[in-house]
C-alpha cells in the first residue's frame, strides 16, 4: 500500500502520495515575482536551494487565502523545486487508492488535480496530483 | 593537448565499458539494429576524436570498423558472426592501444592489417585474442557531476550558515577573539567557495583552443585553405557542457569544412574568395548559450538531400512533397543518411549529425539550422545555461532587488548630473545622456510597482540599440551562479534566472533584451529624434579631470572605453614600465604624478581602437566641451597643448604622444618612421604631423634608441639633419624657386606627400 501524506489544502483535506513529496518546510521570507501569474507566490530559499511557491488556492482557481499559510510540500516538477502551500499537515499513513465513485464529478479546479479516493476510517478523502498544480504543466494537461 | 588526450583516453574506456554489454548482445543478434547503431556510434566517435588528436593507427582502424558497420546499416552487407568477430575484433585493439597509450609503452602494431583485413567479405575468420591488459595508474581522478553538484550546494549551505551565524553574533555582541575566529572562518569559506564554483566552470576557450590547428589539418587534407574566426571564447560554461560539445563542434566544424566549403576552384567559379570563411562563436543569450558555427561554403541543397531520403526508403516522395522548407533541411538529422557522395576520412558520410543532435539534445540544448543554398550554412547550437557564472550588477525597485548581467551594462548614471536629462515626448519617457538619445523604461512602472520619479539609470545594450533602464538604488556587483528559473516565471520574459546571493534571499536576473521587447521598444539602426532646442554645434566632447599632481587637464571622451577604480595594488612598475591588471590582461599605464596613500585610483581606460592603455587620474570631474583654440606645447610629450576652460588654463591630454610611447609598440610598428627636425620643429608638429599621421606614418621629433627614421623632413636652411642616414625631404618658406634645389614648398600638400611616399615608400 503507497504511503500517503494527508494535509488540510485550501480549506479540504487531501491525500498527497509520498512518492510527490520530496519534504515538508516552513517557508519563510517570500520574493515576490512581479508580472508573473497569480498562482506564482514568489521565491524562496530552502537552504541552498531556490523554490518557486506555488498559492495553491490561486492554482484551484479559488479566492485567494489570507497569505498566512506558510507550510509547504516541496515537489520537484520537471527539474524545478515548487513549494505547494497547505494549511495544515495531519498524518502520513498507508491508504489504498481507488478510482472515483462512479457518478461523482468534480468542480473545475479540483478535477484537474483529483486522482481518485482513499479511505480513512470510513471518511472518504481526495488524492491529488501535486504537479496538477504547477501553472503550465497544468495547461499542457 | 595532453589534457585532450587524457579525457579522450578515459572517454573511451568508459564508453568501452559501457560497450562490452553491448557488443555480446549484437553478438548474439546480429540483426539488432539499435546494438548496430550504438557501436557504429562507438568506432565513429573514436575516428573522429582520432583525428583531432592525431592518432593515426587508431583511426586507421576505426575508420575500416565504421566502413563496415556502415555497408551493415545500409544493407550492403549482412552481418554474420565472421563479420562480427572482426568488428569485435577491432574493438577490442583500439581497447588495447588506448590502454597503451595511456600506460606510454609501445604496442607493436603486426596484425592490425590482418584485423583490416578480416573485415572483407569473404576473407577468413578470425580469432580474437585479447590479451590481458595491464592498466596503469592514471594521473588525473574524474568525478561524477553530481559529486560536484552536491559539493557546490554544500558550500552555499555553508555560506548561508555562515552569514546566519555572523548576524548572531552581531546582535549578541560578543567577544573580539571570537570575532577574529569567524573571520578566519568567513575567509575560508570564501576561498573554498571560489574553488569549488571553479571545478565546475570552464572558458569554452578550452573547447575553442584546439580548433585552429584542427581546421587547418582538416583543410590542407582536403586541399582547402579556410579563415577561421573565433569568438567570445572568455563565455564560461559548465565543464560538464564542455566535455558534451566537444564532439558535436568537431563534427560540425569538419562536416563544413568537407561538405559545406567548396575547392579553391569551385569557390573562383562561384565569384568568392578561394579561401572560405569559416567562423565559430560563443555567446551568452538569455539563459542560454548559443554556439554559432558559420560558413560562406555551398549550404544545403535539400532538393538532393530530399532525393537521398527517399532513395534510402527514409521517407516516400509525397510525404517529401508535403514538408515545408525546413522540415526539408531537417532531414539532414536522419540517421545514417548521407549528403556526400564520397566517402572521406574526414568526417565520413554526413552521419554524425544525428549523433551530433542525439548529444545535444541529451543535454537539454538544440540546434538550429539557418540555410542560404550557394552563400552558406548557420548552425546554432542552444543550450541551457544550468550553471554559470555571471557577473552581476544588483539594482533596487523599491523593496526588491532584481541582478542584471553586467556584460549589458553601458553604463550606469545618476539622473541629476549636468550632463543628464529626461523629457516626456507625449507619454513616453526618453533620455539624453550626453550627446545620447535613448528610450527610457521605468522598471518599476514596469515591474507594476507604480511610476516614481528615477534616481538612477542603468544604460543598457540589446541587440539593435540601447535603452535607459529607471531604477531606484544600484547595489553592488556580484558574482553569481545563475539557474534557469520554473517555466512559470520564465514566461514573463522578464527574467533571465533566478540566484541565491549571500544574503540568503533569492534574487531574479532580469533579460534586459525581454524588457525592451516587453516594453515595446522598436530599435532602428539609429535614434533620430527631432530637436531644434539644443545647439547644433557638435563639438568634441571631453572629460575634465583633475590630475594625480594636482593639475586639470582635459581627454576627449571618444577614446575612453571607461573610468574605473582600481585598487593600488594592480598597478605595479614591471618590466621597465608601470602596468595595471585588469581582469586577466595586463596594460600599459600612464601616471604623471604619484598615488602614494591612496587605497584605489581611477583609472581611464583609453582605447584607440584597437590598443588599450590606462591613464590613472585623482578625479574625473565633469564633462565639457573640448575647445577649438589650442595653445600648443612647446615641447612634445603627454601634453599637447593648453586650452582655456571657463576661464582657467587646462592641459590637453596628446593621445597620440600616449599611444605612440607608452602603447604596445605593435600597434603601428610598420609604418615609416617619419622624423622631423631643425628648430622650427613648432611648426612641423602642429601642422605637418596630422598630416602625415593622416597619411599614414609615424611622427617623432627625437629617435628613442633602438628606432631608425624612414625619412626625415626639415626645413630649408637648416644645418645638415643629424647622422642618420635616412633620406632628407627639405621644405622651404617662399612659393618661389620652384624645385631648383630639390625642396618642396611647405605647404604644397599633395608634392610633399608625393615626395614622401617616394623616399620613405610609404603609403
Amino acid at each position: 500500500m503507497p504511503l500517503f501524506l494527508i494535509a488540510q489544502l485550501a480549506g479540504r483535506t487531501v491525500a498527497i502520495e509520498s512518492s510527490q513529496v520530496e519534504s515538508v518546510v516552513d517557508i519563510g521570507v517570500i520574493i515576490p515575482v512581479p508580472r508573473s501569474e497569480r498562482h506564482v507566490r514568489g521565491l524562496a530559499a530552502l537552504r541552498s536551494r531556490v523554490v518557486t511557491v506555488i498559492e495553491t488556492r490561486a492554482a484551484l482557481g479559488l479566492p485567494e487565502g489570507d497569505g498566512t499559510a506558510m507550510r509547504a510540500v516541496i515537489t520537484i516538477v520537471d527539474g524545478h523545486h515548487y513549494a505547494m502551500l497547505v494549511d495544515s499537515l495531519e498524518d502520513v499513513a498507508a491508504f489504498d487508492l481507488s478510482p472515483l465513485s462512479a457518478g461523482v464529478v468534480l468542480d473545475s479546479g479540483w478535477q484537474r488535480v483529483g486522482r481518485g479516493i482513499i479511505e480513512r476510517d470510513g471518511e472518504p478523502i481526495l488524492a491529488i496530483e501535486l504537479s496538477a498544480l504547477v501553472p503550465g504543466i497544468a495547461a499542457a494537461a | 593537448m595532453d589534457d585532450l588526450l587524457q579525457e579522450f583516453i578515459a572517454e573511451t574506456r568508459e564508453t568501452l565499458e559501457a560497450l562490452s554489454g553491448e557488443i555480446v548482445a549484437w553478438e548474439s543478434a546480429p540483426a539488432d539494429r539499435e546494438r548496430l547503431d550504438s557501436i557504429f556510434r562507438f568506432v565513429h566517435t573514436v575516428k573522429g576524436s582520432c583525428g583531432f588528436l592525431d592518432l593515426p593507427r587508431l583511426a586507421r582502424l576505426s575508420h575500416a570498423a565504421e566502413d563496415v558497420l556502415a555497408a551493415v546499416r545500409s544493407g550492403e552487407r549482412t552481418p554474420d558472426t565472421r563479420l562480427v568477430n572482426a568488428v569485435l575484433a577491432i574493438v577490442d585493439r583500439v581497447g588495447e592501444i588506448v590502454e597503451a597509450i595511456d600506460a606510454g609503452h609501445a604496442l607493436d602494431d603486426t596484425g592490425e592489417d590482418l584485423l583490416i583485413a578480416a573485415l572483407d567479405t569473404g576473407s577468413e575468420a578470425i580469432v580474437s585474442s585479447a590479451a590481458p591488459v595491464l592498466r596503469a595508474p592514471t594521473r588525473s581522478v574524474r568525478l561524477n557531476v553530481d559529486l560536484l553538484d552536491r559539493m557546490m550546494s554544500g558550500m552555499s549551505d555553508m555560506v548561508l550558515a555562515r552569514n546566519e551565524l555572523a548576524r548572531r553574533m552581531r546582535d549578541e555582541g560578543v567577544d573580539p577573539t571570537i570575532e577574529a575566529a569567524l573571520e578566519r572562518l568567513s575567509l575560508t569559506v570564501a576561498e573554498m567557495r571560489d574553488t569549488v564554483t571553479r571545478t565546475r566552470m570552464q572558458k569554452i576557450e578550452a573547447l575553442f583552443s584546439a580548433l585552429p590547428r584542427m581546421v587547418r589539418d582538416t583543410a590542407a587534407e582536403l586541399g582547402k585553405t579556410v579563415a577561421l574566426h573565433i569568438e567570445g571564447s572568455d563565455v564560461e560554461l559548465d565543464r560538464e557542457m564542455i566535455e558534451m560539445m566537444r564532439d558535436p563542434l568537431v563534427h560540425l566544424i569538419r562536416n563544413s569544412i568537407d561538405h559545406g566549403l567548396e575547392g579553391p576552384a569551385d569557390r573562383r567559379s562561384a565569384g568568392k574568395r578561394e579561401t572560405g570563411w569559416l567562423s565559430v562563436a560563443a555567446r551568452q543569450s538569455g539563459n542560454q548559450i548559443v554556439i554559432e558555427i558559420a560558413d560562406d561554403g555551398r549550404g544545403i541543397d535539400t532538393l538532393r538531400l530530399g532525393q537521398k531520403v527517399v532513395a534510402a526508403g527514409l521517407r516516400t516522395e509525397t510525404a517529401l512533397r508535403a514538408m515545408s522548407e525546413q522540415a526539408r533541411l531537417e532531414l539532414v538529422f536522419e540517421p545514417g543518411l548521407s549528403t556526400k557522395d564520397v566517402v572521406t576520412g574526414i568526417s565520413g558520410r554526413g552521419v554524425g549529425m544525428d549523433v551530433v543532435r542525439a548529444n545535444v539534445e541529451q543535454i537539454g540544448g538544440r540546434i538550429e539550422l539557418a540555410n542560404a543554398p550557394g552563400k552558406g550554412l548557420r548552425i546554432s547550437i542552444h543550450v541551457p545555461l544550468t550553471l554559470s557564472i555571471m557577473s552581476t550588477i544588483g539594482v533596487g525597485v523599491r523593496d526588491e532587488r532584481f541582478a542584471i548581467a553586467r556584460q549589458a551594462i553601458e553604463e550606469i548614471v545618476r539622473v541629476g548630473a549636468a550632463s543628464i536629462r529626461i523629457d516626456r515626448l507625449g507619454d513616453t519617457l526618453m533620455a539624453t545622456v550626453r550627446d545620447r538619445r535613448m528610450p527610457l523604461v521605468d522598471l518599476g512602472n514596469l515591474l507594476g510597482f507604480g511610476q516614481r520619479d528615477p534616481a538612477m539609470l542603468v544604460i543598457v545594450g540589446v541587440s539593435g540599440g540601447s535603452y535607459a533602464l529607471a531604477v531606484d538604488t544600484v547595489l553592488d556587483h556580484e558574482e553569481l551562479v545563475i539557474k534557469p528559473a520554473a517555466p512559470a516565471v520564465m514566461a514573463t520574459n522578464l527574467y533571465a534566472g533566478q540566484t541565491l546571493p549571500d544574503s540568503g534571499l533569492p534574487m531574479l536576473m532580469l533579460d534586459c533584451a525581454g524588457i525592451a521587447q516587453l516594453a515595446g521598444l522598436v530599435f532602428t539602426r539609429e535614434i533620430v529624434a527631432e530637436d531644434d532646442a539644443a545647439p547644433a554645434a557638435p563639438g568634441v566632447q571631453a572629460l575634465l579631470f583633475d590630475d594625480l599632481d594636482g593639475v586639470r587637464r582635459i581627454v576627449p571622451l571618444s577614446v575612453i572605453d571607461r573610468v574605473e577604480p582600481v585598487p593600488a595594488s594592480a598597478i605595479r612598475h614591471a618590466a621597465g614600465r608601470l602596468r595595471l591588471s585588469v581582469d586577466d590582461a595586463i596594460i600599459p599605464l600612464v601616471a604623471l604624478g604619484t598615488w602614494e596613500g591612496r587605497e584605489s585610483v581611477s583609472v581611464l581606460r583609453l582605447r584607440d581602437g584597437s590598443v588599450e592603455l590606462g591613464y590613472a587620474i585623482g578625479e574625473a570631474l565633469d564633462i565639457v566641451e573640448l575647445p577649438d583654440a589650442l595653445v600648443p606645447a612647446h615641447d612634445s610629450g603627454p601634453i599637447a597643448g593648453v586650452v582655456a576652460i571657463d576661464g582657467e588654463q587646462v592641459e590637453v591630454i596628446d593621445l597620440h604622444w600616449l599611444f605612440s610611447t607608452h602603447a604596445d609598440p605593435n600597434a603601428a610598428a610598420d609604418a615609416p618612421l617619419c622624423l622631423l627636425e631643425g628648430t622650427d620643429s613648432a611648426w612641423l608638429t602642429t601642422f605637418l604631423r596630422p598630416v602625415l599621421e593622416a597619411a599614414g606614418y609615424r611622427v617623432a621629433t627625437a629617435l628613442r634608441p633602438g628606432e631608425t627614421a624612414g625619412v626625415i623632413v626639415t626645413m630649408d636652411g637648416e644645418q645638415a639633419p643629424s647622422s642618420c642616414a635616412a633620406p632628407v625631404v627639405r621644405l622651404r618658406r617662399d612659393i618661389e624657386n620652384d624645385g631648383i634645389d630639390g625642396s618642396i614648398f611647405r605647404y604644397d600638400r599633395p608634392g610633399l606627400l608625393a615626395a614622401l611616399a617616394k623616399t620613405a615608400g610609404g603609403r
